[in-house]
């Protein structure tokens, strides 16, 4: 079995895309991995050897940041946006569109599902 | 798209001048400037700088952690107060 970064890889895959299953790589850098450390990127996850595996395990852990540390650094940049009250961060603090996207209608990935608005209760 | 590495960052010369003379006579007074678009240097790290929001100038304790933004980032231009707070808001389909 192929445990990497404490990511079960799912066994019936190409290791090409078994890799991706790890977060903070994706395609690009999983060819990058397999190219490097020499390993036919068509090889089902199940057929790699032992000292596969572990060359890809060390491979990893010594040039990337991925798993809980990457989420740790992502969520620690956004606490800091919103920490020094730039605009940036009062965007992520409402939960809308960071990037300057329009709001007038769309952004419902930030929003969420639609709530209604206005249309107060008359007494 | 960054700027380029070669031009360095963009601070307004006035601003830049004054943040200079303060240091140099180590007093703290308030910074008003119009200058959105400059660049927040490690020099600026402790004063206050009043950034100007299009109707005033909003003051903003400058750290260490603002270091690379722009002043405008730190001033909001926009004063959206809530929709539907008058009775009248009824808005049907």
């Amino acid at each position: 079995m192929a445990r990497i970064a404490g990511v079960d890889l799912p066994r019936g895959k190409r290791v090409e895309i078994g890799l991706t299953y790890i977060f903070g790589i994706g395609r690009s850098r999983a060819n990058k991995i397999l190219e490097t450390t020499g390993i036919n990127k068509d090889t089902r996850v199940r057929n790699l050897t032992e000292e596969e595996v572990v060359k890809l395990r060390e491979f990893i852990d010594k040039n990337y940041q991925i798993e809980g540390d990457l989420r740790r650094e992502v969520s620690q940049n956004i606490k800091r946006l919103m920490e020094i009250g730039c605009y940036r961060g009062l965007r992520h603090r409402r939960g809308l569109p960071v990037r300057g996207q329009r709001t007038h209608t769309n952004a419902r990935t930030r929003k969420g599902p639609k709530r209604a608005v206005g249309a107060k209760k008359k007494k | 798209m960054g700027r380029s590495i070669k031009k360095g960052p963009y601070i307004e010369e006035k601003l830049l001048k004054k943040i200079y003379q303060m240091s140099k006579r180590s007093e703290k007074r308030v910074i008003k400037t119009w200058s959105r678009c400059s660049t927040i240097i490690p020099e600026m790290v402790g004063y206050t700088i009043a950034i100007h929001d299009g109707r005033k100038h909003v003051p903003v304790y400058i750290t260490e952690s603002m270091v690379g933004h722009k002043l405008g980032e730190f001033a909001v231009t926009r004063s959206f107060r809530s929709h539907g707070h008058t009775e009248r808001a009824t808005r049907l389909k």
